[in-house]
């Protein structure tokens, strides 16, 4: 867990954006990490098949692709967790799922290419489980980035 | 919108780049587009913000970012723009987004993901938020993950 050699730390903190958009970009990335072209191509896959990197490529964007996310929550009765968690999960829209600690304990993210789709998980959602699900779409977007130094 | 060759492209490189010395020489011939169409393609894509940035996704768990806080403020919504500016800028913060309140079980509208190793840095940096935002925060809270529930990508068909 979090063991990175010098190599993957400079992949991880110096790639996270900006790669280069020519016919060699692994020489050009590598380069400015002061690693090879092969180097920097080993140690990509290196940190994949170590888990360390989910991928190496695009972020796309779902909202800019016509589709929508809409981040919700519902206050589950602990006695009926894991069968809401069950019924919430059913449903493919729901990307991410999460339990936090708070009296809203359950957590997710809802995203479809198709906008209307979004309104209308919720209510099935509401109506499977009988409970209020608070839809928490964003209004603003400030700043995501992701980004991780290791 | 997306025309179809943009799709294709979408498809091609969801689950990354082709990890060779010409990748997009390799997607194009996968794809029967000239490489520099391809290029082109991606350029303007990002230029559009449909593509966020391109590199390395790291994977937070992995990398021994376990401890994940949703802080969460209640802000006034005159002063929410220029806050969510500051919170969002900071390097700690890795999304930042106004969304509703909804009163009274809910009164935050600003909200601001922190990972950390350990939730005693992520409660080390939401107290580095609070001390930044001041008083416009009237409350605040941090919510940890306990459990992940599900997790599966964004998947667009081709």
């Amino acid at each position: 867990m979090g063991i990175v050699d010098p190599t993957g730390r400079a992949i991880i903190n110096g790639l996270q954006g900006g790669f280069p958009l020519t016919s060699r970009p692994f020489r050009e990335a590598g380069a400015a990490l002061g690693l090879t072209e092969d180097e920097l191509i080993e140690g990509v896959g290196e940190l994949i098949a170590a888990g360390q990197l989910s991928r190496f490529g695009p972020l796309w964007n779902a909202v800019e692709l016509g589709g929508a996310v809409c981040l919700a929550a519902i206050a589950v009765p602990p006695a009926r967790f894991d069968a809401v968690a069950n019924q919430v999960n059913a449903h493919p829209e729901v990307a991410h799922n999460y339990e936090r600690g708070h009296a809203l304990n359950m957590w997710f993210v809802v995203s479809s290419e198709d906008p209307a789709r979004i309104d209308a998980v919720l209510a099935e959602i509401e109506r499977e489980t009988g409970l209020v699900v608070h839809a928490m779409p964003k209004r603003q977007e400030f700043f995501v980035g992701f980004r991780v130094e290791v | 919108m997306l025309d179809a060759i943009d799709r294709k492209l979408i498809a091609a490189t969801q689950g990354g780049l082709p990890l060779v010395r010409e990748p997009y020489a390799a997607l194009a011939d996968q794809l029967g587009l000239p490489e520099a169409q391809v290029i082109a393609r991606l350029q303007d894509l990002l230029a559009r913000g449909a593509i966020r940035r391109i590199g390395a996704i790291p994977n937070h768990y992995a990398l021994g970012f376990t401890a994940n806080g949703m802080s969460v403020w209640d802000v006034a919504d005159e002063e929410i723009a220029e806050v969510g500016a500051m919170v969002g800028a900071l390097d700690a913060v890795t999304h930042c987004y106004e969304r509703p309140r909804h009163l009274p079980l809910w009164p935050y509208n600003l909200f601001a993901m922190v990972h950390g190793r350990t939730r005693d840095e992520v409660r080390s940096e939401v107290a580095d938020i609070a001390r930044l935002i001041g008083p416009a925060a009237r409350a605040h809270e941090v919510l940890f993950s306990t459990r992940i529930l599900k997790k599966t990508g964004l998947r667009i068909a081709a």
